[in-house]
């Protein structure tokens, strides 16, 4: 891939991930000048949807970017956009949590207080937006170069983590029974299995090629 | 108390419902002969009779003095295109898009169980049965949202006393309709058909308990129960049975839908308690439905604002543990 072209492409990632957020910003406005209805009956509750669906979206999008670079050597370039994308996960994340300080808790120390201490499914949320602050704060190249490669990798394991409690907050938060949340967490399972995968079938060719040589 | 700032819109302001089915039918008519040279199956759908088809007739009410004063009404369009009715999806938009083919007539309701003997009631004969009331009342959800709905009916006790119970019957049970054909009892809403409901006999025989047949003057939409359902205004929404076909009077307390499904979560009495946390929403507060967005959240009252009336029907029990 071309340095023009990486340039492109990252134009467009940086628009496709901020369109959802114009789009957003742009009924937000509506709702509160023109058209009360612009963001549908319950708008709290869409914001809240719209920002912690597009979270795990980006999430596992994050995610993908190592198996597919390790399944097709060829695109070995999307490497350059994990830290784009992973940041952006993050800002909807934070918007996701500021929906709910906001719109949901109202500000209201004792009421966050209270769904923290409660509500396991605000925990977990809060939990993988945790995880996700040093990983946001560690993205430069400067932090990777200071904490060395290796400790730096370590550190950004944290990803798995964040991703797998923003799936079961997502699960324990909808009703008993309902089972939205099935598509992501198939995916994100299947990407958690397609590490060890990759590297055991990498290994086993790594070994065939020692032998042959070896012979 | 003065909770949204949309204005109602008076009912002289509404177009006839006659004068704009009578165009929605022309159009669908006009669509289903085009339609009908290239998809011949896809037509015949188009021309059976839909859920605005039953639900356009106009219903003759009188007032009520158990209508609750001074609320801001939810718009028409908000109580029929937010609605949870898992026979017909789980997502709120679904039952709007899907009920079109429940079919509300003929439609009875079974009554059995502890009764003098048992009996068939139709739709029609319930309808002219008592005077229809319009009778505003807050809605509230167990998902923490809430809505003001102006519903028409009457008591279910007039209903109730038709039936004649025996004495023995300490509870009443609601049984929705469960049908394949006319639902689609989708897998993925986690719970069994048919929905079962139910309420201790004093609670189904408080004046306030509604055997509700409209809203809005008008037959109930498919999507928001029709054509006959319960409302039960002090306690959360899916106490309020849509779309009943059979109702049983027992001597224990039944076995009820949500009940059954996550004890912990939904208790069999499930009063709106702002004092009794649910694990998953705080019942402190609630979002008013079409409030804009930074005014949504308002405080949930205990009994929804219905103590007054209510709350003595509980007397010495602890409503912490039994919720």
């Amino acid at each position: 891939m071309s340095k023009r072209g990486i340039v492109a492409l990252k134009i467009l990632a940086h628009a496709a991930c901020l369109a959802p957020i114009a789009w957003l910003l742009w009924h937000l406005y509506l709702s509160v000048t023109s058209d009360p209805t612009a963001l549908g009956p319950d708008p709290t509750h869409t914001v809240t949807f719209f920002t912690g669906r597009g979270t795990l979206r980006l999430l596992v999008i994050t995610l993908a970017v190592t198996p597919v670079r390790r399944l097709i050597p060829k695109l070995a370039w999307l490497g350059r956009f994990r830290r784009v994308l992973g940041l952006y996960a993050f800002f909807y994340g934070s918007l996701h949590l500021l929906t709910y300080v906001w719109l949901y808790a109202g500000w209201s120390w004792a009421a966050m207080v209270d769904d923290i201490s409660q509500r396991r499914f605000i925990t977990a949320g809060l939990a993988a937006w945790l995880m996700m602050v040093p990983l946001a704060l560690t993205s430069t190249t400067w932090s990777i170069r200071k904490l060395g490669g290796k400790n730096w990798n370590r550190l950004h394991w944290l990803t798995y983590t964040a991703a797998i409690s923003g799936v079961v907050h997502y699960w324990w938060g909808v009703k008993t029974g309902v089972k939205t949340p099935l598509t992501i967490t198939v995916v994100l399972g299947i990407l958690l299995l397609a590490r060890p995968i990759l590297r055991w079938r990498q290994d086993r060719t790594a070994l065939r090629v020692q032998r042959s040589e070896a012979a | 108390m003065l909770i949204r700032t949309k204005g109602e819109i008076p009912s002289s302001e509404i177009t006839p419902k006659s004068v704009y089915m009578n165009r929605r039918k022309f159009m669908a008519a006009a669509a289903a002969t085009g339609l009908a040279a290239v998809a011949g199956e896809s037509a015949s759908r188009l021309l059976r009779p839909s859920s605005a088809q039953a639900a356009e007739d106009k219903l003759t009410t009188v007032k009520s003095q158990y209508s609750t004063p001074g609320l801001t009404l939810t718009t028409f369009e908000d109580i029929t295109h937010y609605n949870n009715f898992y026979e017909f999806g789980v997502n709120k938009d679904d039952p709007s898009k899907n009920a079109g083919r429940l079919k509300t007539r003929p439609w009875t309701i079974q009554v059995e169980g502890l009764v003098k003997q048992k009996k068939t009631f139709d739709i029609d004969t319930l309808l002219k049965m008592k005077p229809l009331e319009d009778r505003i009342y807050r809605f509230r959800c167990v998902e923490a949202w809430s809505m003001v709905i102006p519903w028409v009916g009457y008591s279910l006790s007039e209903f109730i006393n038709a039936c004649e119970p025996l004495p023995s019957a300490k509870y009443v049970q609601f049984i929705s309709l469960a049908d394949s054909k006319d639902e689609l009892l989708p897998w993925n809403a986690g719970i069994s058909w048919p929905y079962s409901e139910g309420l201790r006999m004093d609670e189904a025989m408080h004046p306030l308990t509604l055997l509700t047949f409209g809203l809005y003057g008008q037959a109930l939409p498919n999507q928001d129960g029709a054509p006959v359902r319960v409302v039960v205004p002090w306690k959360y929404g899916f106490k309020s049975a849509k779309s009943i076909v059979k109702i049983k009077f027992v001597k224990n307390q039944p076995s009820t839908t949500w009940n059954d499904m996550s004890p912990n979560e939904y208790g069999f009495y499930s009063n709106v308690n702002p004092n009794r946390d649910h694990p998953r929403w705080s019942q402190k507060r609630e979002r008013v439905i079409g409030a804009p967005i930074f005014r949504q959240l308002q405080p949930t009252l205990m009994f929804n604002g219905y103590g007054d009336q209510v709350a003595s029907l509980y007397n010495g029990m602890n409503l912490i543990k039994e919720y």
